[in-house]
């Protein structure tokens, strides 16, 4: 079971505890558990819109943390796929006319050719440098959309391309209607959130978290270290740009910001606040953000000054994050 | 010999910088014999076992293993011809469980980066992790957080890591290191185990330990080979004499 804090220890000598049983209850059961609250989401969440929100953002973070939290690798430039995702997504409709799923594909496809470029490019710098380099490729990324403007709207955004019906083999289903819109997301989703964690308990998800725990014995044993970075490096681009895509589906346009390093930073936070040591801490992570945005933006316009600081108190006092922390608790 | 040693180092010689590590060193290893390489601090033993396993490229010279060249070989592909190394410090996976250190390290050999199949249905994969933790005596803490292991323990797990892939040279840097007189007891006594089905290359200090457990002992001194024969040829040597009790013993 790939699926569990990386800090779980056996809890073979430990005092049962009621939580113990609830835990492990609630695991076996994880895969219905995890279908069952995002259908109630929307109805649990203040607005749909925001809902499917938590869905895009879930999936970039849960994609980007196969590179941050499994291969240990803290990339800066992960909006280079969110945005190329979404860009190359509306591009497709606005300029070539595709249908919606041809569309889709092709915004995934050119994150995983894009998030291929940037990663030969940076796969072999360590540490700082990683997150400096993949910093700076993708604020070219973002220069590159200001300036083609004729293509991708500029500083207005990408714009004109609203999707307003789906066509699933015979079945028409309104993309306008919040609620509809919300179960194709979710589709998507789960499709996503199921390849990765496939990938996390495969011989590769093994091999990438030995190269997180120690890179010379990961070479020693007889691992292309740099090959099997990379490969990761492309899986997380195109899951995030499966997740740019859909944003760009969502909101009927691509906003220049997609691009932005703040994007960035924001997929790095969600993370962190959910817990990088787990699978679904990431998603968690997404929701709590999106949620506390939501709720604090009615109340004042700095909102961003409170999630500052419950950020920073997330970082000092529960360094596992919120899922982190409830998954440990079983462990205590 | 007439038969293709096992590894043979021809002529290898390392310079860092003008820095002359290893110089003109030639010397055949097989045979399921034990060798421990001494030398006093800074002689070039590390990195001699750095070019052994393929972490540094010699400057000149070259490595044959069963008679193929590796001199020009990336690291990582040394593991599959066979060559396995521990670390004078300890190098395991620390938030992985114990076996799932050892399971990972024989992975390497099979389905190395398939993103698709489930790795636990590879029950002889599994198996053959519980054999080398079994063989080390670490099988009852399989599943315990391999940071929580003791120093002693940590040792014998990364030559379980090592010998789960059934390396035909294995190469040990400083085993005992930090170990207290139990713990390096049972590390002999697991060496001389091992030894009986591979060839193994150890760097050590302790002396003692040195001549009751190899058949053979390099000597070096300043990056060059300066005496090779049995314990007791080296015991009696005037050379070898001279450098450990000639000079203190952290000098060179």
């Amino acid at each position: 079971m790939t699926i569990q804090p990386i800090d779980s220890t056996s809890s073979a000598k430990r005092p049962r505890l009621a939580i113990d049983g609830l835990m492990r209850t609630a695991s076996a059961w994880r895969m219905p558990l995890t279908v069952l609250v995002l259908c109630t989401l929307p109805w649990v969440l203040p607005s749909k819109a925001l809902a499917v929100n938590v869905l895009i953002y879930g999936t970039f973070a849960v994609g980007y943390n196969l590179l941050f939290g499994y291969t240990g690798l803290l990339s800066f430039g992960h909006a280079a796929f969110f945005g190329g995702g979404a860009y190359l997504t509306g591009m497709s409709i606005v300029h070539f006319g595709f249908a919606w799923y041809t569309a889709l594909s092709t915004g995934i496809l050119g994150a995983l050719l894009l998030s291929l470029v940037m990663g030969v490019l940076s796969i072999r710098t360590r540490g700082i440098y990683f997150s400096m380099v993949t910093l700076a490729l993708a604020q070219l990324a973002y220069y590159t959309a200001l300036q083609a403007s004729s293509w991708t709207g500029g500083e207005n955004g990408l714009r004109g391309f609203t999707v307003s019906k789906i066509d699933v083999l015979s079945l028409q289903i309104d993309f306008l209607n919040p609620l509809h819109k919300y179960y194709v997301v979710l589709l998507f989703t789960a499709l996503a959130l199921w390849l990765v964690s496939r990938v996390l308990k495969s011989s590769f998800g093994a091999v990438i978290e030995a190269i997180r725990e120690n890179e010379v014995r990961a070479r020693a044993c007889g691992y292309n270290v740099e090959r099997t970075k990379l490969l990761s490096f492309v899986l997380s681009g195109g899951i995030c740009g499966l997740a740019g895509g859909l944003s760009a589906l969502h909101l009927a346009i691509v906003p220049l910001d997609t691009l932005h390093y703040h994007t960035s930073g924001l997929v790095v936070m969600m993370t962190l606040l959910g817990g990088m040591g787990s699978f679904f801490g990431p998603f968690v992570g997404a929701l709590a953000f999106l949620v506390m945005e939501d709720v604090l933006s009615l109340w004042t316009s700095h909102w961003q000054l409170f999630v500052g600081a419950i950020f920073i108190l997330f970082v000092l006092f529960l360094p596992k994050g919120i899922w982190g922390t409830i998954m440990g608790l079983g462990d205590r | 010999m007439s038969t293709t040693p096992l590894l043979a180092v021809e002529n290898v010689s390392k310079r860092f910088n003008g820095f002359v590590a290893l110089e003109g060193i030639s010397a055949t290893f097989g045979g399921n014999r034990v060798t421990a390489v001494i030398g006093p601090n800074g002689a070039g033993k590390s990195t001699f076992f750095n070019v052994l396993s393929g972490a540094i490229r010699p400057s000149t010279g070259r490595i044959l293993f069963e008679g193929r060249d590796l001199t020009a070989v990336p690291q990582h592909e040394f593991a599959h011809y066979g060559i396995a190394r521990s670390y004078q410090i300890t190098t395991i996976f620390p938030q992985l469980s114990v076996h799932e250190n050892v399971r990972v390290s024989g992975q390497a050999f099979r389905s190395r980066y398939n993103i698709w199949c489930n790795r636990d249905l590879d029950r002889a994969l599994i198996d053959k992790a519980d054999a080398a933790l079994l063989a080390v005596g670490l099988h009852g803490k399989r599943d315990r957080i391999a940071k929580f292991l003791s120093h002693g323990e940590q040792r014998a797990l990364e030559i379980a890591i090592a010998l789960v892939a059934d390396p035909k040279l294995l190469l040990l840097d400083e085993p005992t290191a930090g170990m207290g007189p139990e713990e390096t007891r049972d590390m002999v006594a697991l060496i001389e185990r091992l030894a009986a089905a591979r060839t193994i290359l150890l760097v050590e200090h302790k002396m003692k330990m040195i001549l009751g457990l190899s058949d053979r002992v390099l000597v070096l001194h300043h990056g060059r080979l300066i005496a090779d024969g049995t314990p007791a040829e080296i015991q009696s040597d005037s050379e070898v004499r001279r450098i450990y009790l000639g000079q203190s013993h952290g000098a060179a």
